[in-house]
């Protein structure tokens, strides 16, 4: 499974169009994890704890997106584009979408 | 009068450890955005026409943070919000958290010849404290480019 950015693929020719894919996923941090980026919010600096969350959460967006394409016999996905929003309080939704390809 | 000494030091210390954290974070994104100065990242939406035929590889990169501004700062841009004008002490959270988003994408494929239509996204994540936005999540992402030597 090909996954890019880009319009379409460098040197490969597009054989079929699947229309769009996507995945997405809202996780929430664990109790310690709010409590310690509570107290990370008085020093300043980065918040590890959230960035592996909204990491791992990336991560599981682009997954669903490929097994969305994989079931619709697709090889690729093109123009991938991400999308945050904290939906609630130390919860957020990681969202991934692009167009599923067939190329040769 | 103990509510208000708390809240002194706790500004106390946003300005001295945040101030420091900073300036860390600085120094190593400065060092290592010299390690990875070499990979030329663009925003163009295609691969350079000459090198069409030897791209091996096209693949999606990635590289996000999540970054908190600190007491200190966040007084100072509430002081500002009175006069108004440009809001200088969020401007180095930005900055900070960009940068080192895009050396995080780049560093995921350290041996890409270069990454194509490189984007940015910033999110603000809210964090309690009434309306005002103290951290913020920024998200680069690109394509990597591997070629044929």
């Amino acid at each position: 499974m090909i996954i890019t950015n880009l319009e379409a693929i460098p040197g490969k020719t597009i054989e079929e169009h699947y229309g769009i894919v996507q995945g997405s996923t809202i996780r929430a941090k664990h109790v310690g994890r709010d409590m310690m980026a509570s107290l990370k919010n008085i020093f300043g600096g980065e918040l590890r704890g959230y960035t592996e969350l909204l990491v791992e959460s990336r991560e599981e967006a682009l997954f669903r997106m490929k097994e969305q394409a994989r079931e619709m016999g697709a090889n690729a996905i093109v123009n991938v584009r991400f999308s945050t929003s904290s939906v609630a309080q130390g919860a957020a939704e990681i969202l991934a979408y692009g167009t599923a390809l067939k190329v040769s | 009068m103990i509510e208000l000494l708390f809240v002194v030091l706790l500004v106390a210390c946003g300005y001295f450890i945040g101030g420091n954290i900073e300036r860390e974070h600085y120094r190593s994104i400065a060092k290592r955005e010299e390690s990875t100065v070499h990979i030329p990242t663009s925003s163009r939406k295609t691969v350079e026409s000459e090198d069409e035929a030897r791209v091996v590889e096209a693949t999606l990169a990635y590289g996000s943070v999540v970054i908190s501004i600190d007491r200190f700062k966040r007084l100072l841009a509430g002081l500002r919000n009175i006069f108004g004008g440009e809001v200088s002490s969020y401007a180095s959270l930005i900055d900070r958290a960009r940068r080192e988003a895009f050396l995080r994408m780049k560093e995921s494929h350290p041996k890409a010849d270069y990454f194509v239509n490189c984007r940015l996204e910033t999110a603000a994540l809210s964090n309690g404290q009434g309306k005002q936005v103290g951290t913020v999540e920024v998200l680069a992402y690109g394509t990597a480019i591997y070629l044929s030597k």
